[in-house]
């Protein structure tokens, strides 16, 4: 049925296949078949039953798992909290400084992930500007620190993901018609509900990117974890590199890796049904 | 009375909202304003963690620590090839996604889309696994060819973003005044979709010379900038480390501006085309 008047003969058919060809086939042997022989690494146990690695992943690092998934969650809800009113003000309200702004959100891009969580080892430090002013406000202890704390981990993980969230709320917001806005105004609505019954419904899909963007990469992470918790604040990340890089029990390793994206396409799913979203992509 | 309480009452709301996304973004930019403030300070020991005083050594005398350079070097390098690379592949994939309806091309959007959502843990264990397997030596080589892989869907999935819906109709009207097709890409298809490879381009080297994660599973014994930065915890975090952060923020700012202004002229050239998203 392609074949209308550009698309009949036999060199413009192939030529889409032409073009995807390479970035495919770079993609299926670069991600595509290392998956798949991750998958079999999981399952090759030397003197065991095949589900041996699995057992151990599930058994030995549950606390792990939970704890990522947890920390994961904590920080998806507050990237939500503060980018959402964000992207609403750059989207609705910011007027010529639009793009001054966005270019403001992307900023931390250009300096490097690492450098920025160790800034944050700086600001949280013991002795530092942050703890010292908490304690003269008596909201921690004299003794008391912010570094190797569970607060930090989150915090830190919030931070660095907070533009993935931002942007797609904010592209989404962007794509509203003004006038239908507008048309529930001159219906006598109220700010408030023009943005319950219209500005917030129609930003969910970008709640839903943003939420993915948050949540994959901070379930995965263990800079964070690393570099500002202790050992107590330990994720499931650090774990699957330590067993991959120093222990090298890679069936255990890469069974992990597939229990932590088992998981996450669990919560990814859940969610996807409590927003109600259609398009997934 | 009543109306202008609730006027009063909205400013305040508006403000509020205005005040609230200002504190979110101090909050984004609180660490690169400490970056940037730490590569003017001369620490007591050899971490930079704490401030002492104000100096201006590590500026005067960036390239001090040779491992930072040679770190620095390869990260350039890295980004340099995987951004020509991932850049053409992703081109190619975004010009068959908007040009031609094809039999498989929603399996393909798939395929760019999965490696965003897989965790970089993930992508990087298995890529080792397959090397593992095939029994490469990790190094350089192996580094490029993880960054192309990230990159090609980042790429990809800009330019679409930014050619979808393009008058095409411009390349038929020069071939109907007897442009060959290579007169006919250069003139008329590649200066239509540069700009969105730029902005790709750009992209796709900030990620590959921020990348630590897929880098620490595939570098071997090669060592990155950011994979030096995280050896740096152990051993000593010289304030040059923040010299150099700020110099690629400064470039980046640099080169980011130059193409706005460059584009928003292109646009001005070409009237009556909508402005594409930022």
């Amino acid at each position: 049925m392609a074949g209308t008047a550009a698309g009949g003969t036999r060199q413009s058919r192939a030529a889409p296949y032409l073009l995807i060809a390479p970035g495919v086939l770079w993609l299926t042997v670069f991600y595509v078949v290392p998956i798949v022989s991750l998958a079999q690494t999981s399952v090759e146990v030397a003197g065991g039953p095949w589900w041996d690695g699995y057992q151990r992943a599930l058994t030995g690092y549950g606390t792990h798992f939970f704890r990522s998934l947890r920390y994961a969650f904590a920080a998806t809800i507050l990237a939500l909290v503060l980018g959402y009113p964000l992207a609403y003000v750059i989207a609705f309200r910011a007027g010529r400084l639009k793009t001054l702004l966005l270019g403001l959100v992307i900023l931390p891009f250009f300096t490097t992930f690492l450098v920025r969580t160790f800034a944050w080892k700086t600001i949280l430090n013991d002795g530092g500007p942050a703890v010292r002013l908490l304690q003269q406000l008596h909201l921690l202890a004299p003794d008391g620190r912010l570094l190797d704390t569970t607060i930090a981990v989150i915090g830190g993980l919030t931070y660095n993901f907070l533009p993935f969230m931002v942007l797609p709320i904010y592209v989404s917001l962007e794509k509203i018609d003004r006038r239908l806005v507008e048309a529930a105004q001159d219906l006598y609505s109220t700010p408030r509900g023009a943005f319950q019954k219209i500005v917030l419904p129609l930003s969910l899909p970008g709640v839903f990117a943003g939420s993915l963007l948050t949540f994959i990469p901070a379930a995965g992470d263990f800079i964070n974890a690393e570099l500002l918790g202790s050992p107590n604040q330990q994720m499931i990340g650090t774990v699957i590199q330590n067993q991959f890089l120093e222990v090298r029990d890679y069936p255990l390793a890469a069974a992990l890796s597939f229990v932590m994206m088992f998981l996450i396409t669990l919560g990814v799913l859940a969610y996807a049904r409590l927003l109600g979203t259609e398009e997934l992509a | 009375m009543a109306g202008r309480g609730r006027t009063f009452g909205r400013r305040l709301g508006s403000w509020l909202v205005d005040g609230y996304a200002a504190l979110v973004l101090a909050y984004l930019l609180l660490p690169i304003l400490v970056i940037v403030l730490y590569s003017f300070n001369k620490p007591a020991g050899r971490f930079n963690f704490v401030w002492k005083s104000f100096s201006l050594d590590a500026w005067r005398d960036p390239l001090r620590y040779d491992a930072l350079v040679e770190a620095m070097k390869l990260s350039l390098a890295v980004a340099g090839i995987s951004t020509l690379v991932a850049a053409l592949f992703g081109t190619l994939i975004a010009l068959a996604l908007t040009r031609y309806r094809f039999r498989g091309s929603a399996p393909v959007g798939l395929l760019l889309v999965l490696p965003l959502t897989t965790p970089e843990v993930v992508l990087g264990s298995s890529l080792l696994t397959l090397f593992l397997d095939l029994n490469v030596r990790t190094g350089f080589t192996t580094i490029v060819i993880a960054h192309i892989m990230f990159s090609v869907s980042y790429v990809a999935l800009t330019v679409r973003a930014r050619i979808r819906g393009f008058d095409w109709t411009l390349e038929e009207a020069a071939m109907d005044l007897g442009a060959t097709p290579l007169r006919v890409f250069g003139k008329v298809t590649l200066p239509l979709i540069l700009p969105g490879i730029v902005a790709a381009g750009m992209l796709s080297f900030a990620l590959s010379l921020d990348d630590f994660i897929i880098t620490l599973f595939n570098a071997g014994s090669s060592v990155t900038y950011p994979l030096y930065v995280y050896g740096a915890r152990r051993a000593a975090f010289p304030p040059q480390i923040n010299v150099i952060a700020t110099a690629i923020l400064l470039l980046s700012l640099f080169a980011l501006t130059a193409t706005h202004l460059w584009q928003n002229r292109t646009l001005r050239q070409q009237p009556g085309r909508p402005l594409p998203p930022v």
